[in-house]
């Protein structure tokens, strides 16, 4: 129980810190200096101590969303298994209302895309649930997928309740779960190759388009957010490929951490060999990762690794 | 063709000597001559001789290394040309615009330069309108765009320029003077040294000046290192548009490194002030030259690597594959100049066909054509990169013996018209002055290559992604203020 407050409280100072060695990789690998590491949460401060320009033809579904958002992610947050450790709020079942709240997050900012009645804004909120529909099956098969390992539906047994031995008795399925996680955390996360968050050309935007509109501490909630989404895929990533819950508490929890931002130095790595995808792509890339999780769960029920 | 007057590249000739058609076999020789291969239209516009008005269409005849002149008196109606060559839409909308005058029949007759929110629309339940610019998100010039789309696909783009408009050729009008030169660098900041070339040019065909072997060499060479810094800039762009990052970042450095080049030679990065009638400002000495063939040296390389990064990715390489392509056939009749034209598979590049200056003695390899996606516009553009260094290095290390700089003595010839075609970075700059009985200028006209471009844009985006207009633009890379003068 200390150990995953201790984990919470790691998460919710670090996550901000994950796009600053994210982009670290990036300037790197483009022979750059680039922005410092702690970065974002000094664009965090400095959005706080702005004012907020709302349009008049918003609506408080506008001002909801970034807090609405941000909220979700946090609740969700409190389900996942920090540091290897089980969460107190865990129940039987736990594994769907935490990707409900992800959803819910996601549809709250949709909402408040479209509550502008901006044609970039309704764009990106178009494309974001066009792929979300693929990327939620893809991560819905991935629960069941960690349910029938685990033998059970709540998530921090599902992640910690595996025994130690998973990787000899489904290595296959293991790696075709990981790449296909891979896929749904660059997706969620709005990374290259299916979103690009460096661009400033609204036409090609998502992510970026749906909040053209907002500003200062909304702003501000909604970095943050991001921050806090990136870290509760690279933690259920991590958890997923390493089984550390064995493991003293202390070395769990350096492990977490690590796996988060070693997952962030793949992100930038990722970035920056590759070009993004045309949008008529980014579906076959995603119904790929749900292959590989749909093959994923095939091979574990014929290998046996269900519990 | 027979009755239009032929005339060489920058050269000046009396008004009176200029063949007065009848509308009709004027109309219908720029109609017949806009379809053929060698052919196409440079320049269209109004011009007053004595108390009357003509119309003075310019044509580059490539089969006859050539340019083809003549003057129509049309009135201010005339039936249209732009149904049957659409080359002329651009120029009749000008007419339309700025002299009143009503091509009628004219599918689209409304200005160019003027936005009047009277554009073209879809009409139904499912179609969305999105509306971009004039203020965009980064640091660039203001244009409107307005995109007809059905969820992502665009079925028609229409824009809409002229906020850049600010009368350019009105100011150069009057006496000769320190201002013309500046001005006409200005007319598009990242084409200086071409522009100043041309502009050179018609002075010097006014005034009969013949500068020395050495300054045409210079002004090349500047030209090129236009071309190449400009080209280097634009591929970078493209690769930071698809999100690849390495090339994006090298190319915005060793752009740099090639107008540093440019300032090495006179002192300013863009080329400009040193250009001028009668030769160049600033003489390239042996100590100078070696330097900048060792720079040349050290730098060619690393753009090589930062490209070739960029064209071996198979990530960037579907991104530019047939997206926002342009046929050769849609190429020719809406008259594509220049990387675009050539990029859909037109052979058209002035430094081979109508060689001015040094041009006469030694040009860049020309780029093979592609079939007009944006690959082959980027591809266009990489290898003229190359030729044009390759011609940098060897004209350095062959400068001929000489000054730079051949005064000009004679005032400007009276009652003429002198025509300067200069192969920008961009495609064709046609510059024409007109002088009037006092040796002034009477008139000035400037056809930046975006003008006959910004069409094909429009064209590159039907039918295609809205998400892919970044690219396709990048691409094509027009000047706003090139057209909106």
């Amino acid at each position: 129980m200390i150990y995953w407050i201790l984990n919470l409280i790691l998460a919710l100072l670090l996550a901000p810190v994950l796009f600053g060695v994210l982009n670290k990789v990036k300037a790197f690998f483009a022979g750059r200096k680039g922005p410092r590491i702690m970065q974002t949460w000094y664009d965090i401060f400095k959005l706080l101590r702005k004012g907020t320009v709302y349009s008049t033809s918003t609506t408080w579904i506008f001002k909801f969303a970034p807090v609405g958002t941000l909220a979700a992610l946090a609740i969700a947050m409190l389900f996942l298994p920090l540091g290897f450790t089980e969460s107190p709020l865990r129940f039987q079942g736990d594994a769907l209302l935490f990707l409900y709240m992800l959803g819910l997050g996601r549809i709250l900012t949709v909402l408040g895309a479209l509550d502008t009645a901006s044609s970039f804004e309704g764009m990106g909120a178009a494309r974001e649930l066009e792929f979300s529909i693929i990327s939620e099956g893809t991560m819905l098969l991935l629960l069941i997928f960690l349910a029938l390992q685990s033998g059970s539906c709540e998530l921090s047994s599902m992640f910690c309740g595996r025994g130690g031995s998973f990787w000899l008795k489904a290595a296959p399925a293991m790696v075709l779960a990981a790449v296909a996680l891979y896929v749904v955390l660059l997706t969620e996360s709005c990374r290259v190759p299916v979103d690009d968050p460096e661009t400033h050309l609204e036409l090609t935007m998502i992510h970026e388009a749906m909040i053209l509109d907002n500003s200062g501490p909304d702003l501000a909630f909604i970095h943050y957010g991001a921050g806090l989404k990136l870290w509760i895929f690279g933690a259920i990533l991590t958890a997923l490929v390493i089984p550390a819950d064995t493991f003293v508490p202390w070395a769990a929890t350096v492990i977490m951490t690590a796996g988060c931002f070693l997952i962030a130095v793949f992100v930038g790595i990722t970035e920056s060999m590759m070009a993004r995808y045309r949008f008529l792509k980014v579906p076959q890339m995603l119904m790929g990762g749900f292959c590989m999780a749909f093959a994923a769960l095939a091979l574990l029920l014929i290998s046996g690794g269900v519990k | 063709m027979k009755n239009f007057l032929e005339l060489k590249n920058c050269s000046a000739v009396k008004l009176n000597d200029l063949p007065v058609l009848p509308f009709a076999d004027f109309r219908q020789t720029l109609i017949d001559s806009v379809g053929n291969e060698n052919l196409r239209i440079a320049a269209f516009f109004p011009l007053q001789k004595s108390s009357d008005r003509y119309l003075c269409a310019v044509l580059v005849d490539a089969a006859h290394r050539c340019l083809r002149c003549a003057l129509s008196g049309s009135g201010d109606k005339f039936p249209s040309l732009t149904p049957e060559a659409p080359a002329f839409h651009w120029f009749e909308r000008e007419l339309f615009e700025r002299y009143n005058m009503e091509p009628y029949g004219h599918p689209w007759l409304k200005p160019i330069r003027k936005a009047d929110g009277d554009y073209f629309t879809m009409e139904g339940d499912a179609v969305n309108e999105v509306a971009v610019g004039p203020v965009h998100a980064g640091v660039i010039e203001p244009g409107h765009f307005r995109f007809q789309c059905m969820g992502e696909k665009v079925y028609s783009l229409e824009i809409s320029l002229g906020y850049q408009s600010r009368g350019v050729e009105k100011l150069l009008e009057g006496k000769f003077s320190s201002k013309t030169l500046p001005l006409f660098e200005s007319a598009a900041g990242d084409t200086a040294a071409a522009a100043a070339t041309g502009a050179s040019s018609l002075i010097e065909a006014l005034t009969g000046t013949q500068i020395s072997q050495r300054a045409s060499q210079i002004r090349a060479v500047m030209i090129e290192l236009e071309r190449v810094a400009n080209h280097t800039g634009d591929l970078g762009a493209l690769a930071g548009d698809v999100a690849y990052l390495p090339t994006a970042s090298f190319c915005g450095r060793i752009r740099g490194e090639y107008l540093n080049m440019t300032a090495e030679i006179c002192g300013n990065r863009f080329g400009r002030n040193c250009i001028m009638p009668g030769g160049v400002r600033y003489d390239i000495e042996p100590e100078r030259c070696k330097k900048l063939l060792k720079h040349l040296e050290r730098v060619n390389p690393e753009l090589k690597h930062a490209l070739d990064l960029m064209f071996d990715s198979p990530t960037v390489l579907d991104r530019f594959e047939n997206t926002g392509s342009v046929s050769p056939e849609t190429a020719r009749s809406i008259g594509l100049v220049g990387t675009a034209g050539r990029a859909s598979g037109l052979k058209m590049d002035l430094r081979h066909e109508l060689p001015a200056g040094f041009y006469e003695t030694a040009a860049p390899k020309q780029a093979p054509g592609g079939n007009g996606d944006v690959l082959s516009r980027a591809k266009v553009r990489y290898n003229e990169i190359f030729a044009s260094l390759e011609f940098i290095g060897t004209t350095l290390q062959n400068l001929a013996e000489g000054s730079v700089y051949t005064p000009v003595s004679a005032p400007l010839q009276t009652d003429s018209i002198a025509f300067a075609l200069t192969e920008a970075w961009r495609g064709e700059l046609c510059q024409i002055m007109v002088t009037d009985a006092q040796g002034d200028i009477a008139q000035c006209r400037i056809v930046d290559p975006s003008f006959h471009n910004w069409f094909g844009l429009a064209m590159a985006l039907r039918n295609e992604e809205i998400s892919n207009f970044p690219i396709c633009n990048k691409s094509f890379n027009l000047s706003y203020c090139g057209h909106d003068l």
